[in-house]
């Protein structure tokens, strides 16, 4: 009982940080119809800005946070304006192949700057662990947790009370409607990637708090998929919940399933075999909207 | 200069290669194919091997997503069910090799069929998204079913015989793996001028519009699936021979990326754009290693950023190619085609 509330626990905090990319990853598809295979290489990338800030600056975490975002905002801009927009309302194949090769350029680049090594973050959050019952979080689990539901909070009311916000959602509902009312479209566009830049730049340094940063760090990107399609590729709501849906699916399966398999590697691949099955019974996820093709 | 094209019975109107200049070039480039291995080195034909391998590969993925207009990012997974298949049938149950590669590229075709099952219900980027998970799926099958595919170890592959004698040296596989690809490079070209190419065309283009036409939609997705796994099978069952040893590494998901980058970069929807790919991306990453050297001399900590460079190549291959040149290589060789069309009279 007490590893299965420890899985569930664990499941939960993963969650909560796959919900915050799969957050960014929404809006950009809400907006621009992408699918972002750069997703990883955008949190490696934040992560790699906050370490350069702490160590080389020898800035404090809240203030190399602050950077990190700015860098991602400017970083998500510039790829929109200068990779994906002269891409927009190309094929789909176009639009996931540009992505996967800005990934691969992100990838090395950073191998260049930083070399592949692997490094962690100086120690920032206090030590003292959470314990919640027979439920033990240790510290470097529970306050990337929080910065993540900030974030995703942040995210959310911004999106839902500001006038950028309303614009965004305006964009995402109508496009010709929105461009109509005086909606600056290109501006929507260029924001978007900012925030999915952002989400993945804060979800990228509350990793690497986690468990380290090197290049490699990007791979966990892939693990949005069966968050987004879970959720549904264009639902807010639906990208917190698959979040938490799939860090729970996941570490259950870890922690039950791992050990009967002397291969392993079944946390990486069921949460693949979820997206299947999701796939097959409703494609267009929990809480995505159905599409309707016309000729 | 070419002035005029007549074709006076339909059997010359129907052939593949339709001009003398045309039927010349190529008996010259088959020439100039069989004359290769014996004056290349090693390191080059290991190169040519290579490239005929993947260029088998990135065909079956130009026919489904150049041709059909489906995403796959699961090509690797079907060349590795293709060269586990292969490599398991010569390994344990004996097999030959002219059967066991065409058995694994069966196999492969079974797997395209149960990945391409839910392209009627799903397509565009969910397709995608599904194979990819496909990819991840079999790449954990691949590690996890030790009794077949050996696990991490792998199978090691025995070479391959043919008449007696034992195609061991990359020279000897070289007219094995060229053969192939000349032969599935022949039957593609065909393939797409027949009532199911069209069909594939029709389905890319506007797949509801081809279904009222009377395209079996359901039908055409599938075999378009089994062609194109049939195709990357075979080459895994071809690399399987060639480097004589199978793991799972030897199809990640980054395989099935380099393949739909040569598909782009050649030129969707094209065959000698797939063979332009094919050839090019295999090469770039072999120059790059050359330069590296060459820098050496002057900068030695250059060698530390050959592989990072690699990526950043890569990807900036890709951008660029789409952005500024979106129909790839073939668009590229037509364009310098028009240009003696004409020369010199035409600037």
């Amino acid at each position: 009982m007490d590893l299965l509330l420890q899985l569930l626990a664990s499941g939960v905090v993963t969650g909560g940080i796959y919900a915050l990319v799969a957050v960014g990853f929404v809006i950009v598809y809400k907006a621009t119809g992408v699918i972002n295979f750069a997703t990883g290489e955008l949190m490696m990338l934040g992560a790699f800005f906050a370490y350069t800030a702490m160590t080389a600056a020898r800035a404090p975490f809240a203030l190399a946070l602050l950077l990190a975002v700015l860098a991602a905002a400017g970083l998500g801009a510039l790829v929109e304006r200068v990779v994906l927009r002269p891409l927009l309302g190309q094929r789909a194949i176009s639009v996931i192949m540009v992505t996967i090769g800005l990934s691969s350029i992100f990838k090395g680049l950073a191998q260049m700057i930083w070399s592949g090594e692997y490094r962690s973050f100086p120690p920032i959050f206090p030590r003292a662990p959470l314990v919640l019952g027979p439920v033990i979080l240790p510290a470097r689990q529970v306050w990337p947790f929080a910065i993540a539901l900030l974030a995703i909070l942040v995210v959310g009311l911004g999106f839902r009370f500001t006038r950028t916000g309303t614009a965004m959602r305006a964009t995402a509902d109508d496009q010709q409607a929105a461009y109509a009312m005086g909606i600056d479209i290109r501006r929507v566009f260029s924001l978007s990637w900012s925030l999915a830049a952002v989400t993945a730049a804060v979800a990228g340094v509350v990793v690497g708090t986690i468990g380290g940063i090197s290049p490699q760090l990007g791979a966990i990107g892939l693990r949005m998929f069966p968050v987004v399609i879970l959720g549904g590729l264009d639902s807010i709501p639906g990208a917190l919940l698959g979040g938490v849906a799939i860090g729970v699916l996941e570490n259950l399966a870890g922690g039950y399933l791992d050990p009967l398999l002397e291969g392993g590697g079944v946390k990486e691949v069921v949460p693949f075999a979820a997206l299947v099955a999701i796939l097959m019974i409703r494609p267009y996820g929990l809480f995505g909207t159905r599409e309707v093709e016309r000729l | 200069m070419l002035i005029g094209n007549y074709q006076e019975t339909y059997r010359s109107d129907e052939a593949l290669l339709r001009t003398p200049a045309v039927r010349g070039w190529m008996a010259a480039l088959l020439a100039l194919a069989l004359l290769f291995p014996f004056v290349a080195g090693d390191y080059l034909l290991y190169l040519a091997n290579l490239m005929g391998v993947l260029a088998i590969a990135a065909l079956g993925l130009n026919i489904l997503t150049g041709f059909t207009g489906q995403i796959s990012l699961g090509h690797a997974a079907f060349m590795g069910v293709g060269g586990f298949g292969a490599a398991f049938l010569a390994s344990r149950l004996s097999l030959p090799f002219w059967l066991a590669v065409p058995a694994g590229g069966a196999m492969a075709c079974l797997a395209g069929v149960v990945v391409g099952v839910p392209s009627l219900r799903i397509k565009g980027l969910y397709l995608a998204i599904a194979t990819l998970a496909a990819q991840v799926i079999a790449e954990w099958v691949f590690v996890n079913w030790t009794s077949a595919t050996g696990g991490i170890r792998g199978l090691n592959v025995p070479p391959a015989r043919l008449l007696g004698l034992s195609l061991d040296t990359d020279f000897k596989v070289y007219f094995l793996v060229q053969a192939a690809a000349a032969a599935h490079v022949w039957f593609a070209a065909n393939l797409l001028r027949t009532r199911w190419g069209r069909a594939f065309v029709a389905v890319r283009d506007r797949d509801i519009a081809a279904e009222l036409i009377g395209v079996p939609l359901f039908r055409t997705k599938i075999l378009s699936f089994m062609v194109s796994s049939w195709y990357a099978g075979i080459a895994g069952g071809l690399w399987a021979y060639f480097v004589k040893v199978v793991t799972p590494e030897n199809f990640p998901l980054s395989l099935s990326i380099q393949l739909l980058a040569m598909v782009i970069v050649g030129g969707l929807g094209s065959i000698k754009g797939t063979l332009f790919g094919a050839a090019f991306m295999t090469l770039v990453p072999e120059a790059l290693k050359l330069l590296v050297g060459a820098l050496r001399a002057v900068w030695p900590g250059a060698q530390a950023y050959l592989f990072p460079m690699r990526d950043v190549v890569f990807g900036a291959l890709i951008v660029a190619f789409l952005i500024f040149e979106p129909h790839g290589l073939a668009e590229v060789w037509n364009r310098i085609k028009r240009f003696f069309a004409l020369w010199p009279f035409e600037k």
